[in-house]
């Protein structure tokens, strides 16, 4: 089934291209062999979905000039996928008529006091909500805000999964605090942060979250609610609990729990070959700049041929450009995608816990109950609002995880489409590009030359 | 919905075709070669044939190959074992009309046999360019392919290269009248002589022909560009390499990020693979690139070529000048003699000065030897001159000859790499957009 290069071969050079063809084969397979059994998925459930775009088809078919369904390549293939994105787009539209609210983040500013700098961000509502008492707002927000409003909501709902955070500053790569590219991802990120928590069913409703919109002074606010010691208590009786180890995870969340970590680990990976592949290419295009200044020196040399050499010279000046511009897209729209997600990954896994706990409290207080023959009375009423906090605390993750799922699914595949099709524009670029040098040549030449089709 | 487009085969966009009626059949119905899905469109070696076949009497004959290379052992000059590649060289007389396609005459050589005719080549016709052999090492590698004389790959290229370099001679109108070239296609002991190495000594021309210091020094800035270009070349494959490999490891996430998902697992399964075939593409990417390079490393050697005549120039102009140098001090000598002025130092002069004048007699005895050898130097001189023009005569003839030859062939060498790009291009995003496809269609 793995992909057979297609050989524009030449008679003379075929011996080699069998070495060549095996050479490849094996590479190919060799890897296959080393993937763990079972991480791939058995044949027959992708039978008939794959055989449509099976590659060996492909290449007896159409040999490069065409699709895989037969139909010819077409000379524009963003036209293509954009006819493909229409129908995507139809479905996408129904949410967006039954959405009540919107909120943006924009205009960072920094914000100098005499015991520190930081950045404010707007924050600006839209709604139609009758629990607002308007229908416009603006505030501004600082990080500390943001995290202050996330760690309500996940007290309020410690099985709800609660989008991440970008992360507090790192050191990373040296980037200053202050950088504006920094801040720029920053606002995304954030931005995206409360638009996800305005589509939750149940946390956009949440009066943190209202609070957070649309008070002018946030201050005030960020001292109620249970304070730094009652947290720690809370911390403590984790500790205790998870000590005590549970007894059992029911299935799902057995099956959940696995999941998570795969899916962690997966997205850790995509997350480091994503930025591996912008280092190369950035690479790539630094070696490739110097094609450009060498062709122009060698037409300075010539006479007949100076024309068509400041033609490749500019030609493969212009094709930098373009690769640095596809290179900027997959920085700004595919990276931080899954960076995000390698942060919900985390995310899911402290839900996970949480929910861990809460289960390991009931069990706690049960034993209790059934060995401890006095205070029979009021250890059962205990015993009853923990089962009802853990039932609750259940159904809570089991529902919002199913709508996680389906988000993560759209987000991300969005994001692999949005970087793919951006890569097919650079290609059709880099092609104009050419062509219009071969038309040059060939308008010099006066038709000498073969017809390119 | 999607609009038509003409059918591009690849072969033929890469190698326009080029019409030569003694190579075409044999090389669109070449039998050793065989590749089932080639029927029709041209392939490198009949556009290097055509593009080479000048019509000269030799190649009106004869048909000329390289068309296979094996490996060797036996014992060298020094009586050590060593390994090295044959080519088989393939002589077959050209096709008449309604004949059948003869057996061909086949002899095996080594490189170091084409090294031998082509030093023989610079020595017998110094005022041509000679066509340059292909690379002795390999050279401006990039990490892929081995430094390895041995390795396939290498010996591949090499193999096109000699080839071409045998169709250059063959097709040159002088070169190609050679005897010994014909020797050296046909007979299967080539006769070892002795070869004179040209002169690398330093040696300053007073008058040197424009033309030629001018023709030196770009020899020299060419020859200087295309390494650039070919270091660029190899840095550049090594950095695509890269990043075509890195996607192979999407590749693989892709699929084991399938195995665990419910719904996207399909579409995630499917452009796993085509992320896989997407990445393994690059090696024929750069193969193809790799022709372009081969055609640039001849004009690099083409450029040690030229300088050799310019320096052959330099050498000839030089003893030119030097015959002048001497005819002229004997004719200053002579005059001294005849007047008695002692104006250029002499120790003949200083020693009469010292000693005394000569005797009548000795003046005249001396005097007719200076005539005598004045009389030489002219004769001399003459020949020299007519070398010199003879030489420059001829060179001038075949350097505008390699001009238009390098104008045409690095003009076409810039379209085929065009060519070549575009077709990169439609190959890379019909992967991509099947990627995208199956991201569509399995949600």
């Amino acid at each position: 089934m793995m992909a057979q290069t297609d050989p524009t071969s030449d008679s003379n050079t075929n011996l080699f291209y069998h070495l060549r063809k095996n050479h490849v084969k094996e590479k190919v397979n060799l890897r296959l062999k080393d993937s763990t059994p079972g991480t791939r998925r058995p044949a027959e459930n992708t039978a008939h979905r794959s055989s449509f775009l099976r590659f060996t088809d492909f290449t007896q078919k159409a040999q490069n000039t065409s699709l895989p369904d037969g139909s010819p390549l077409p000379n524009s293939p963003s036209s293509m996928v954009n006819q493909y994105r229409l129908e995507d787009d139809d479905e996408g539209k129904e949410d967006a008529n039954t959405k009540d609210i919107f909120v943006t983040v924009d205009h960072p500013e920094s914000q100098v006091t005499a015991i520190e700098t930081f950045i404010l961000y707007r924050v600006v509502t839209r709604t139609t909500r009758s629990d607002f008492d308007s229908s416009e707002y603006e505030v501004r927000r600082r990080y500390q805000d943001f995290v202050w409003l996330r760690s309500k909501l996940e007290e309020k709902h410690p099985t709800l999964i609660v989008h991440p955070l970008p992360e507090k500053f790192v050191m990373k790569g040296m980037v200053e605090r202050f950088n504006d590219d920094f801040i720029e991802t920053r606002r995304r990120a954030l931005h995206r942060f409360l638009n996800k928590i305005s589509e939750h069913p149940i946390l956009s409703y949440s009066q943190h979250f209202q609070v957070f919109l649309t008070a002018q002074d946030l201050a005030p606010h960020r001292k109620q609610g249970p304070g730094f010691l009652s947290r720690m208590g809370e911390t403590v009786r984790a500790v205790a609990n998870s000590v005590r180890g549970l007894r059992s995870r029911p299935e799902e969340f057995a099956v959940m729990q696995e999941y998570v970590d795969d899916f962690s680990n997966k997205m850790c990976c995509m997350d480091k070959v994503s930025q591996r592949i912008i280092k190369e290419q950035r690479e790539y295009v630094d070696d490739l700049k110097q094609y450009s200044p060498t062709y122009a020196r060698w037409g300075e040399l010539e006479e007949e041929l100076t024309e068509p050499l400041k033609g490749v010279a500019s030609c493969v000046v212009q094709c930098s450009k373009e690769a640095e511009e596809h290179i900027q897209h997959l920085s700004e729209v595919l990276v931080p995608a899954l960076h995000e997600y390698v942060l919900c990954a985390e995310t899911l896994k402290a839900v996970m816990r949480r929910r861990d706990n809460i289960q390991a409290e009931f069990e706690a207080k049960n034993e209790a109950l059934l060995t401890r023959k006095a205070e029979q009375e009021a250890l059962q009423e205990e015993v009853d609002v923990l089962a009802d906090r853990m039932e609750q605390a259940n159904n809570s993750l089991k529902g919002d995880w199913v709508r996680w799922q389906h988000s993560m699914k759209t987000d991300l595949r969005s994001a692999f489409i949005s970087a793919a099709e951006k890569n097919v524009e650079y290609y059709e670029k880099c092609l104009a590009v050419w062509e219009s040098f071969l038309v040059s040549q060939r308008a010099e030449a006066g038709g000498g030359q073969e017809d390119v089709a | 919905m999607i609009t038509e487009t003409k059918s591009t085969d690849p072969k033929q966009t890469i190698f326009p075709a080029v019409n030569c009626a003694c190579a075409e059949n044999r090389h669109q119905s070449t039998a050793s070669s065989a590749d089932s899905s080639s029927g029709g469109g041209s392939t490198l070696a009949a556009y290097n044939h055509g593009r080479l076949c000048k019509g000269t009497a030799l190649l009106r004959k004869l048909e000329i190959n390289v068309a296979e290379a094996e490996k060797r052992t036996g014992k060298n000059t020094v009586n050590m074992q060593e390994t090295y590649t044959v080519y088989l060289i393939e002589i077959r007389p050209a096709e008449t009309e309604g004949g059948t396609p003869a057996a061909p005459d086949t002899l095996w050589r080594r490189y170091s046999e084409f090294e031998l005719l082509r030093t023989y080549l610079l020595v017998t016709y110094p005022y041509i360019i000679i066509p340059p052999l292909p690379e002795k090492r390999a050279e401006f590698v990039w990490h892929k392919l081995s430094a390895d004389n041995l390795d396939p790959d290498f010996v591949e290229r090499r193999r096109v290269g000699l080839e071409n370099f045998l169709l250059r001679v063959a097709s040159h109108p002088v070169l190609s009248n050679d005897k010994i070239f014909f020797l050296f296609l046909t007979e299967h002991f080539f006769v070892y002589f002795a070869v004179l190495k040209s002169l690398s000594a330093m040696f300053r021309v007073k008058n040197p022909d424009k033309r030629f210091t001018a023709l030196k020094q770009y020899s020299d800035e060419l020859n200087s560009v295309i390494s650039q270009l070919l270091r660029i070349r190899a840095r550049v494959a090594d950095r695509l390499y890269g990043v075509y490999k890195v996607h192979g490891n999407y590749g693989r996430v892709f699929s084991e990020w399938s195995a665990i998902e419910k719904e996207m697992g399909d579409g995630l399964q499917s452009a796993g693979h085509h992320m896989d075939t997407y990445a393994a593409s690059i090696d024929d990417i750069l193969e193809e690139e790799e022709h372009f390079a081969d055609q640039l490393k001849e004009y690099l050697f083409y450029t040690d070529a030229v300088r050799s005549v310019c320096r052959k120039h330099e050498l000839i102009q030089y003893e030119l000048e030097m015959a002048a140098q001497d005819l002229a001090q004997k004719k200053q000598q002579k005059e001294e003699l005849a007047t008695g002025t002692v104006r250029i130092f002499s120790l003949k002069g200083m020693t009469s000065k010292l000693f005394g004048q000569e005797s009548p007699e000795q003046k005249e005895s001396r005097l007719a030897a200076l005539e005598q050898s004045i009389q030489e130097g002219e004769e001399t001189v003459k020949e020299k001159n007519t070398e010199c023009q003879e030489f420059v005569r001829a060179a001038w003839d075949d350097i505008e000859h390699f001009k238009e030859q390098k104008d045409k062939d690095l003009r076409e060498a810039l379209i085929s790499y065009a060519i070549m790009q575009i077709s990169m291009c439609k190959k890379v995003w019909t992967f991509i957009l099947v990627c995208i496809l199956c991201m569509y269609i399995n949600s």
